[in-house]
C-alpha cells in the first residue's frame, strides 16, 4: 500500500485526552469523535486535515488512556498513517487493532517538517520525503501484527482463526 | 508450542506470568506470545466499544462468563442521556452473557479498587482491562495490564490476548518513609525520575525493604500509576502483607511468582525515601514533581480525594485526620469521593464521613467523575485543582485552560483547609 499526502506535525507526549477530552465519550460513534479531535491541542486540526492526511509526532504519541476512542477519531478525520519517533503502547495496539497504520521512526520524525509532502510505501518500508528529498527506511513489525493490519484488524483477523467469517463481511452478528 | 525441556533463562516476575498463562516454563523478552487471560474487564466508556467489536467476531457467547468484569464506573451514576445509554448497552449485555461479576450503581466501585477488594483480583493472574490504570492489580504480585477496546472484545471471544515479553526495570526502596508520605509520593517521585515514557513498553518492579513495609492500599497507589510512566505492568511481589489482605477474600486458589534473584533488568533504580517529600506534579505532566514545601503560594480553586490512585481507606483515614475539627477554605470546594461502597460504609463507622461533612466536604458516591473530567467537579477557565488523582494533562478535569496538580491526601486535605498548596504541617498546629 503506498499513502501519498501532506504532514500535519505534533510535538512529544500527545496525550489520549488532547486526541478525544473525556467529555466526548459519552458516544462510540466515530463521525461525532472526530467532530472533536484535537480540539484542546490544536483548533486548526479540521481544517488542516483536509489537505493533510498524515500526523508526524515525535515521542510516546497517544499517552494516557486505554480508549480506543483516540486512535477511531483520528482515523475517521480522515488520518491515513501516524509516523512518530515512539508510540505510548496501547495507542500502538489500538491504531493498529482497528486498522490505522502506526509506525515507528525516530529519523523520520526528526527530519519531517509541517506540511511536508510524504510518499509512504507500508510494504516495502520507506518513506519518501517529496518536499524535501530525504528516504527512511522502516523496520518491519513484526509477521503477526503485519497479518493483523492486512486482514483488515484484529476483529477480522481472529474471525479468520476461528472460522466465524462470514459473507456479510463482518457487518452482521454471525 | 510446549517444549519438553526448555534451556533455563532467568526471569522477572512479567516473564515467569506470561511463561505460565502460555504454557512454557520460560520466555525471552521481545518474545511475542498468545496467552490466557485470567479476567477481562472493562467500564462504561471501553465496554461498548468492545461489546460492538464482540458481536462482529461472531463466537455467541463468551469464552467464560466468571471471568468477565464489567463496572460501570466513570460517567456513573449515568450523567447524561447519552451515559445512561452506554450503561443500558453494557448493562444487557451483561445480562444476556450472564456475566457473574457486573456491578451495578449501588453495588458499584471504582473499578481498580472494587476488584482487589473482591477478591476477582489475584496473584499471579495474567489480566486485561479496557481502562489503562489496569496495571493496579499487580500490587497483588498478577501481571495485570490495559489494552483497548479491541483487544477486550477478542478476549472476550477467545479467553487470549497477545503479548510482547515485555523487559522489565527494578526499583529498589529503601530507608523509611517520612511522616504523612504514602505509596503516592513514591510514585510521584519515581515518575520524576523516569519521565513519562522512562518505562514505555516495560514492567515495573517494586521492591526492596521499603516496599516491604508499605501497605496494600499504598502499593496499589504506585502500581495503579505504572502507565503514567509508560509501563506496562507494575508488579510487587506477593509477600506477608498480601498474603494477610488476600485472607477471606480470595475465592479461587492462586499462584505466587517471584523473580529470580538473577532475573536480567534492563535497568535498576536504587531510591532512599528518607529523602523523598510530600510530592505535587505539577500541570501538565505526571512527571513534573516537585517537593510540596517548596512550591510557594498556588492558590487553588477544586480539592478532589478519591479516584482508583487514592479513594482508599488508607487516604480517607489521612484526610480525616488533617480535615478533623478544621473547615474547608471558603473559597474552595472539597469533593471527597470513597471508591467502594465498602470503603464508603468503612469511613462511615469510623466517622470521617461526618468530619468531611462537618468540615464543608462534599462526599459523592463511588464514580471515576471528576478525575478524567466527565462529572462531579469539572473546572472552569482558569481553575486549579490539587487532585489525588493520577492525570493532569491539558483538560484533564475540565476546561483546556483549567489546571490539575497531582498529589497524595496529605498535601490535598491540608490544601483544602489552606486554599492554598499546603502540607499538613501549615494547618495543623
Amino acid at each position: 500500500m503506498i499513502i501519498r499526502d501532506k504532514v500535519i506535525k505534533y510535538g512529544s507526549n500527545v496525550d489520549t485526552d488532547v486526541i478525544i477530552p473525556a467529555r466526548y465519550l459519552n458516544t462510540s460513534k466515530e463521525e461525532e469523535l472526530a467532530m472533536h479531535c484535537f480540539e484542546d491541542l490544536d483548533a486548526d486540526f479540521k481544517a488542516k486535515a483536509k489537505t493533510a492526511r498524515i500526523i508526524v509526532a515525535d515521542d510516546n504519541f497517544g499517552c494516557g488512556s486505554s480508549r480506543e476512542h483516540a486512535p477511531i477519531a483520528i482515523k475517521a478525520s480522515g488520518i491515513k498513517l501516524i509516523i512518530a519517533k515512539t508510540f505510548a503502547r496501547i495507542f500502538f495496539r489500538n491504531a493498529i487493532n482497528i486498522g490505522l497504520p502506526a509506525i515507528v521512526s525516530p529519523d523520520a520524525a526528526a527530519n519531517i517538517s509541517q506540511g511536508d509532502e510524504l510518499e509512504v510505501d507500508l510494504d516495502m518500508g520507506i518513506i519518501k520525503d517529496t518536499t524535501t528529498g530525504m528516504s527512511f527506511q522502516i523496520n518491519p513489525l513484526p509477521g503477526f501484527i503485519q497479518e493483523i493490519i492486512s486482514s483488515g484488524g484484529y476483529v477480522n483477523y481472529t474471525k479468520k482463526k476461528l472460522g466465524t467469517e462470514c459473507s456479510c463481511g463482518g457487518n452482521c452478528n454471525k | 508450542m510446549a517444549e519438553k525441556t526448555e534451556n533455563r533463562i532467568s526471569q522477572t516476575m512479567a516473564q515467569k506470568i506470561l511463561a505460565w498463562h502460555c504454557g512454557r516454563q520460560y520466555l525471552n523478552t521481545g518474545e511475542l506470545v498468545n496467552a490466557k487471560v485470567d479476567l477481562v474487564l472493562g467500564n462504561d466508556i471501553t465496554m461498548p466499544l468492545a461489546i460492538e467489536e464482540f458481536k462482529k467476531i461472531g463466537v455467541g457467547g463468551v469464552f467464560d462468563r466468571d471471568k468477565i468484569a464489567i463496572v460501570p464506573d466513570h460517567f456513573t451514576p449515568n450523567k447524561d442521556i447519552k451515559s445512561a445509554e452506554q450503561c443500558k448497552y453494557i448493562r444487557d449485555f451483561a445480562s444476556q452473557q450472564n456475566i457473574t461479576n457486573y456491578f451495578e450503581i449501588g453495588k458499584m466501585g471504582i473499578e481498580h479498587a472494587l476488584l482487589p477488594e473482591q477478591g476477582i483480583v489475584l496473584p499471579g493472574d495474567l489480566i486485561i482491562g479496557a481502562d489503562s490504570h489496569t496495571c493496579t492489580y499487580g500490587a497483588l504480585g498478577a501481571a495485570s495490564t490495559g489494552m483497548g477496546s479491541t483487544d477486550a472484545a477478542v478476549a472476550m471471544a477467545t479467553g487470549t490476548a497477545w503479548f510482547m515479553v515485555p523487559e522489565t526495570i527494578k526499583f529498589v526502596y529503601s530507608g523509611s518513609l517520612k511522616k504523612w508520605v504514602t505509596g503516592k509520593d513514591l510514585i510521584l517521585y519515581t515518575i520524576g525520575l523516569t519521565g513519562v515514557d522512562g518505562a514505555l513498553y516495560m514492567s515495573m518492579e517494586f521492591t526492596g525493604p521499603a516496599i516491604t513495609a508499605l501497605s496494600m492500599d499504598s502499593r496499589f497507589a504506585m502500581c495503579n500509576m505504572a502507565i503514567e510512566a509508560g509501563g506496562k505492568f507494575g508488579i510487587i511481589e506477593f509477600d506477608d502483607t498480601t498474603k494477610r489482605y488476600l485472607e477471606g477474600r480470595h475465592t479461587r486458589p492462586y499462584r505466587v511468582f517471584h523473580a529470580d534473584t538473577d532475573a536480567k533488568y534492563f535497568k535498576q533504580y536504587e531510591i532512599n525515601c528518607d529523602d523523598i517529600e510530600l510530592q505535587v506534579s505539577l500541570p501538565h505532566l505526571p512527571s513534573n514533581a516537585a517537593n510540596a514545601k517548596d512550591l510557594g503560594n498556588i492558590v487553588i480553586d477544586q480539592v478532589v480525594i478519591g479516584s482508583c490512585t487514592n479513594g482508599r481507606m488508607e487516604d480517607l483515614a489521612i484526610a480525616a485526620e488533617i480535615i478533623k475539627g478544621r473547615k474547608v477554605n471558603n473559597r474552595i470546594r472539597a469533593i471527597i469521593i470513597p471508591a467502594t461502597q465498602k470503603i464508603y460504609m468503612d469511613a462511615m463507622e469510623k466517622g470521617y464521613l461526618k468530619t468531611f461533612v462537618e468540615a464543608g466536604c462534599a462526599v459523592s458516591t463511588p464514580t471515576c467523575g471528576p478525575c478524567l473530567g466527565g462529572h462531579m467537579g469539572i473546572l472552569a477557565e482558569g481553575e486549579r485543582s490539587i487532585a489525588t488523582t493520577n492525570r493532569n494533562f491539558v483538560g484533564r478535569m475540565g476546561h483546556p485552560k483549567s489546571e490539575v496538580y497531582l498529589s497524595g491526601p496529605a498535601v490535598a486535605a491540608a490544601s483544602a483547609i489552606a486554599g492554598r498548596i499546603a502540607v499538613p504541617e501549615e494547618v495543623i498546629q
